[in-house]
C-alpha cells in the first residue's frame, strides 16, 4: 500500500466513524430547525452555518454522508449479486443462454446511464416519503446497475467453463448446479471484489446527479445529492464558500475509493 | 485460398451488419411495447373531456366510448400505436400539451449544437493530451493532465453542469470536461501502449519523423478501439445533456426529457428514451462496423 491509499484508507476510516457518530456529534438531528438563524454563516452554534430552513448544515452533511455511505455500498453489493447471478450463469452455461443474456446486457447498455435512471425513477411516484424515496434511489441504482459488471462476469465465467477442474468435476458426475454455486462462483470472487468496488462511487456520484436533478431523496432527508443542490443559487464562488464542503468531501471520498481500487487491481493481478 | 479469406470477412462483416440491425429492430419493437403499456396506464388515458360537451347527443357520446372501447385490449393498442409511430405521430405530452414529434423537432438542433461542440472539444483535448503523454513519457506534463482527468472523473455531472454556471462557461464546454476525463484515460493508455511496440520503436529508431509514425503506424493500429471509443463517447455525451441542459437552462432534448420526469410525463419521457437509445446504438454499431472493416483491411 503506497502513501495515497494509507491516506485514502485514513480518510475513509475518518468519515465513516463521523457518520456513524453523527447522532452523538450532532444532537439536534438533520431535520432540527434555529428560526433565529435562518441562512446564518460558520458559528460556534453552527459550524457550516445553516439552510434557508434554519437547519445545521454540520448536521446534515454528517447525516448525508451517513445515508449516501450506507446506501451507495448496499446498492453496489445488490448489482454486483444480480451480475454474479446473470453473468455468471450466462457465461458458465454459454451457447443461446449467454447470447441472449449479453444481447439484453447490450441494450441496456446502450441506453445512457442518466436517461435510463430517471425515467425509472419517474415510474415511481415522485411525492414519496422522504425514507421510501432513499430506499427506491438506492434500489434503482442497484437494480440498474449490474449490466457493466455482468458482462465482464460473464467473460470471467465462460473462460473458466473451459478450465480444468471444471471438466474434471463434469467428469466425475458433479451436477451443473453444484458446479456453478461451488466451483464456478467462487472463483469468481476477485472479479467480484473489483466490480463492488468499481460501482460504490458510480453510484455515489450517480446519487448526487440525481439528488441536484430534484429526483433523487426527498426532504427533508439529507443526502451528498440533495446537500449540492445548495450550490444552485450561489452567485460566485467566494460568496458562501462553506457550501462547498459537501461537495468537497464527496470528491475526496470517491478518490479514496478509485485510490483503493487501484490497490485492489494490483492485488487482483 | 486469398478468395476464400476474403469471402470469409465479408460475410462476417454482413453477419455483423444484420447482428445491429437485428438489434435495432429489437431495440424498436420491444421499446414501442413499453411506451404502448405507459401510455395505455397513464393517468386519464380513459378520459375524454368531449364526453362533456352538452352539444353532443347519446349517441355521439356512446360513440366517442365505443371508439376508446377498441384501445381497450393492450396488444390491439400496441398495434395501432407502432403504426401511428411508423407515420410519425408519437402521441402528445400532457404536461406540456404538445405533440412530441414538435417538442423534439424544436429542441433537437439545441442539443445536436450542444453535443458536436462538446465531443468535439472534448475529443481535441483528450487526444492532444494523450498524445504528449505517449510522447513525453513519465512528464509534469503528463501528471498533470492525469491529475486533472482524474480530478474531473470524481465530479458529478450536474456540479460540472452548476460551475459552468456559476463561472458562466458555455454548455458545449461543460459536456467537453465531463466527456474528457473518459476519452483521456482510453486513448491515452492505447497510445502509450501503441508506442511501446517493437515496429514502432524500431521506426523510431531509424529515425522516422514523428508524424509518419503517428499517423502511418500508431494509429492504425489503435483505429478499431478508437473508434469504440468515439461511439460509446457519444451515449457519454447524451447522458450529460441533462444536467447541463436542465441545469444551464438550455431548451434542448436533455431538458425536454428532465422535465418530462419530473412532471411525471411517461409517454413523453419513454419517447424521448427510446430515441436517445436508437441514437446511441447507431453510433455504436457504426463504430463498430467501421472498426471491423478496419481490422479485415488490416489482417
Amino acid at each position: 500500500m503506497n502513501l495515497w491509499q494509507k491516506l485514502a484508507s485514513a480518510l475513509l476510516a475518518g468519515v465513516l466513524c463521523a457518520a456513524a457518530t453523527a447522532s452523538w456529534l450532532a444532537p439536534r438531528g438533520y431535520a432540527g430547525q434555529d428560526r433565529e438563524a435562518i441562512s446564518e454563516p460558520p458559528s460556534r452554534a453552527h459550524w457550516l452555518g445553516t439552510d434557508e430552513l434554519g437547519r445545521d448544515r454540520f448536521a446534515r452533511v454528517l447525516y448525508g454522508t451517513r445515508i449516501s455511505l450506507l446506501l451507495a455500498p448496499a446498492a453496489a453489493l445488490l448489482s454486483t449479486l444480480m451480475a454474479a447471478v446473470i453473468g455468471g450463469l450466462a457465461g458458465y452455461l454459454g451457447g443461446t443462454w449467454a447470447r441472449m443474456a449479453m444481447a439484453v446486457t447490450d441494450l441496456f447498455l446502450s441506453l445512457p446511464w442518466l436517461f435510463l435512471l430517471i425515467t425509472a425513477r419517474a415510474l415511481m411516484p415522485l411525492n414519496v416519503s422522504p425514507l421510501f424515496s432513499v430506499v427506491v434511489t438506492f434500489l434503482l441504482l442497484g437494480l440498474l446497475g449490474w449490466t457493466t459488471a455482468a458482462r465482464v462476469l460473464c467473460a470471467s465465467a465462460a473462460s473458466l467453463r473451459s478450465a480444468d477442474f471444471v471438466r474434471q468435476a463434469r467428469a466425475v458426475g458433479v451436477s451443473g448446479q453444484r458446479l456453478f454455486w461451488i466451483h464456478v462462483l467462487p472463483n469468481l470472487k476477485p472479479v467480484l471484489f473489483a466490480q463492488f468496488w468499481i460501482s460504490i462511487p458510480v453510484f455515489i456520484l450517480s446519487e448526487a446527479n440525481l439528488g441536484i436533478l430534484g429526483l433523487g431523496v426527498a426532504e427533508p432527508m439529507p443526502s451528498w445529492g440533495s446537500l449540492l443542490k445548495e450550490l444552485e443559487g450561489l452567485v460566485s464562488v467566494g460568496e458562501e464558500p462553506w457550501k462547498f464542503v459537501p461537495l468537497a468531501l464527496l470528491v475526496l471520498v470517491v478518490m479514496s475509493f478509485q485510490s483503493l481500487l487501484a490497490r485492489q487491481e494490483e492485488m487482483t493481478a | 485460398m486469398m478468395l476464400k479469406a476474403k469471402l470469409l470477412k465479408a460475410r462476417m462483416l454482413k453477419a455483423k451488419i444484420a447482428g445491429h440491425v437485428l438489434t435495432l429492430a429489437a431495440t424498436v419493437l420491444l421499446g414501442g411495447l413499453l411506451s404502448a403499456v405507459l401510455v395505455r396506464l397513464a393517468p386519464g388515458f380513459d378520459v375524454d373531456e368531449r364526453e362533456l360537451d352538452p352539444h353532443l347527443s347519446a349517441q355521439s357520446v356512446q360513440a366517442l366510448r365505443a371508439a376508446r372501447e377498441q384501445d381497450q385490449n393492450i396488444f390491439r393498442f400496441y398495434l395501432s400505436y407502432m403504426n401511428r409511430v411508423a407515420h410519425g405521430d408519437l402521441g402528445k405530452s400532457f404536461s406540456l400539451g404538445q405533440p412530441v414529434r414538435t417538442l423534439l423537432r424544436d429542441r433537437a438542433p439545441t442539443t445536436l449544437r450542444l453535443l458536436a461542440l462538446g465531443l468535439a472539444m472534448a475529443w481535441v483535448a483528450a487526444l492532444a493530451l494523450a498524445l504528449s503523454a505517449a510522447w513525453l513519457k513519465a512528464s509534469i506534463f503528463d501528471a498533470a493532465s492525469t491529475l486533472l482527468s482524474a480530478a474531473l472523473l470524481c465530479l458529478p455531472a450536474a456540479v460540472l453542469a452548476l460551475l459552468s454556471v456559476l463561472w458562466n462557461i458555455s454548455g458545449s464546454l461543460a459536456i467537453a470536461l465531463i466527456v474528457f476525463p473518459r476519452i483521456y484515460r482510453y486513448s491515452r493508455n492505447l497510445l502509450t501502449r501503441s508506442y511501446s511496440l517493437p515496429h514502432i520503436v524500431t521506426a523510431r529508431a531509424k529515425g522516422l519523423g514523428e508524424a509518419r509514425i503517428l499517423l502511418w503506424h500508431a494509429i492504425p493500429g489503435i483505429a478499431p478501439q478508437l473508434l469504440a471509443l468515439a461511439g460509446v463517447s457519444v451515449s457519454m455525451a447524451v447522458g450529460a445533456a441533462i444536467p447541463v441542459e436542465a441545469l444551464c437552462g438550455l431548451p434542448g432534448v436533455g431538458q425536454l426529457a428532465w422535465q418530462a420526469a419530473l412532471g411525471r410525463d411517461l409517454p413523453l419521457l419513454v419517447n424521448i428514451t427510446i430515441l436517445v437509445t436508437l441514437v446511441t446504438l447507431l453510433a455504436n454499431s457504426g463504430a463498430d462496423v467501421i472498426g471491423q472493416v478496419f481490422r479485415s483491411q488490416e489482417s
